[in-house]
């Protein structure tokens, strides 16, 4: 359904963010997109919805060719593409209800909007949206009042109510505490299989991404180095995306140790600063 | 960061390097001789004989002014009135004209960097020129009057009010106008979903400062014969009437006193 050819991005400072991209997603099919920071994966969910302007190549949703839109069909084209955020990108002094029909901002004109006279569907829609995500009583809240997880779920809602083919999801879950992150990720899953939607999610936890994706796709420094099933996803191939480490090391057995450390540590620094530290004792 | 290590071998850091410290004294001393210079410059060119009677003068002064004239008041009502119309619809007409140039001033909202350009030169000339030289010339365009006067004030407050939203404009998250765009807005409701409501409290601020200096600017609007409270204090001072001129700075003090606290209250109910 969406399908990008040779796609590439330099920045007027000369630094290339992208090369080379060939990626093919599927309808309804989920694919986390993972990579250190600066690798790419933010630029290349822009380029497809010309956030950023790719430099190279082709991008294509079902038969429309988005790279050489502009005006009215640019905006057409992003109705059908839904995005969510790293930081929600609400409006903070908007109320949430007004957050979430600003997804139907591409649907309707400009004085609808301005004096708030949606279509009464999309009103209807909206109100469903909010129940959908576990949010009806808090339409006439400011978004600024709301917790992240609850402001991620207006994201969502805001997204679903472009009622897209696609949805560029761009680390939804990097300001989520653990749990929170979970119940989004398995939300966004679900819309996707509920709707039919295919979905690209930039995402830093791997082990998020492997339980939560259909397909995993590698970036590291502007090129695609992994694409397959979140099985194939071994320490070798995390190695290769983001470089050495030791993957297999789980943080439990650290645990036994915590108490040893401090000393160890604590004696170390008396035998390099003597001096220092009886000074600071007097 | 200049770090060096002592005889035992530790790390000693200093805020500046030798050098920098020193360039620093210099700086310093270089300030004061200044201003030393300044000093004496001014009091060579200060006819001292003057200065040497001015207690005596300004005792005389406050005692011609004392007491009050209260029922001169009676006469400055109208006066008043005047100036502080003069004063809230300058700002008005002010601010809707400057509201548009803000957003054409704006380096993330303006349509074509030309149109930049000739919005910033809207907003320095604006600026460059104070109310009362705006009033002088409208005075000789116009003739004398409040007209005169509501329009200087107006033309003022473009600049001032135009410059500082233009720079909140600028200071805007930038993420929610992305989200906005991408959910297919057009670019006049990207700025008004993503882009007014995180201006709309320094937009309120901005306009509620600028009526509260204009109160204070309009004041003297009449010294050239804008209208308002101004007219009477040239004429009592032109006939030395000190005792007139005292009951107007009242007046004026107790209006300016006023509209700081309804400024303030505004302001503090808005942010």
């Amino acid at each position: 359904m969406l399908t990008l050819s040779g796609v590439g991005k330099r920045y007027p400072t000369g630094d290339r963010a992208l090369t080379d991209i060939e990626l093919t997603l599927p309808k309804g099919q989920v694919m986390a997109l993972i990579g250190p920071s600066g690798a790419g994966k933010s630029t290349l969910i822009r380029c497809v919805n010309r956030l950023v302007e790719p430099t190279q190549g082709s991008i294509r949703l079902e038969d429309i060719e988005l790279t050489k839109l502009s005006g009215q069909k640019l905006r057409h084209a992003r109705r059908s593409m839904g995005m969510i955020f790293q930081e929600y990108a609400l409006v903070d002094r908007l109320t949430v209800m007004e957050n979430v029909l600003s997804g139907q901002l591409g649907y309707v004109g400009f004085w609808r909007s301005f004096l708030r006279r949606y279509p009464q569907e999309a009103v209807v829609e909206a109100f469903r949206l909010l129940e959908r995500v576990g949010l009806p009583h808090a339409l006439d809240k400011r978004a600024d009042a709301l917790s992240g997880g609850q402001r991620q779920r207006v994201g969502i809602a805001r997204a679903l109510l472009q009622s897209p083919k696609l949805l560029l999801v761009d680390e939804p879950t990097a300001s989520l505490d653990p749990k929170t992150s979970r119940q989004i990720m398995r939300l966004i899953r679900e819309l996707c299989a509920e709707r039919d939607l295919a979905a690209i999610i930039n995402i830093h936890d791997v082990a998020l991404a492997k339980q939560f994706a259909d397909r995993i796709v590698g970036l590291r420094a502007g090129e695609i180095v992994f694409d397959g099933q979140p099985s194939e996803l071994t320490s070798e191939i995390l190695t290769t995306i983001y470089g050495e480490e030791d993957w297999d090391t789980t943080p439990e057995p650290m645990e036994e140790d915590e108490e040893e450390q401090p000393a160890v540590v604590r004696s170390t620094s008396h035998e390099v600063m003597p001096a220092l530290a009886t000074g600071g004792a007097r | 960061m200049p770090v060096s290590f002592t005889s035992q071998g530790l790390p000693v850091w200093r805020r500046r390097t030798t050098r920098a410290q020193w360039l620093q004294y210099l700086a310093w001393l270089a300030g004061v001789s200044l201003f030393l210079l300044c000093w004496k410059l001014i009091s060579d060119n200060t006819m001292w004989v003057f200065v040497e009677d001015a207690g005596r003068q300004g005792s005389d002064l406050i005692s011609r002014m004392m007491p009050p004239r209260w029922e001169y008041a009676n006469v400055l009502w109208k006066p008043m009135w005047d100036t502080l119309n003069i004063a809230t619809l300058g700002t008005v007409i002010g601010v809707m004209m400057a509201f548009p140039v803000a957003f054409l001033a704006a380096r993330n909202t303006t349509p074509h960097p030309l149109v930049r350009s000739v919005a910033l030169m809207v907003i320095v000339s604006s600026r460059s020129i104070n109310s009362l030289i705006w009033a002088m010339l409208l005075v000789t365009i116009l003739g004398p009057g409040v007209l005169a006067g509501i329009i200087a004030i107006a033309l003022r407050s473009i600049g001032f009010v135009g410059k500082l939203l233009y720079e909140a404009i600028e200071e805007i998250h930038p993420t929610p106008v992305e989200a906005i765009s991408a959910t297919g807005a057009s670019r006049m409701q990207v700025m008004n979903y993503g882009v007014l409501p995180q201006v709309m409290p320094a937009f309120a601020g901005i306009s509620v400062y600028r009526w509260d200096i204009n109160i204070r600017e309009s004041t003297v609007l009449g010294l050239v014969g804008a209208g308002g409270i101004g007219l009477q204090l040239n004429a009592s001072i032109n006939s030395l009437a000190w005792d007139q001129v005292s009951v107007i700075f009242i007046m004026i003090f107790a209006t300016v006193l006023v509209s700081e606290w309804i400024s303030a209250r505004v302001r503090h109910a808005i942010i």
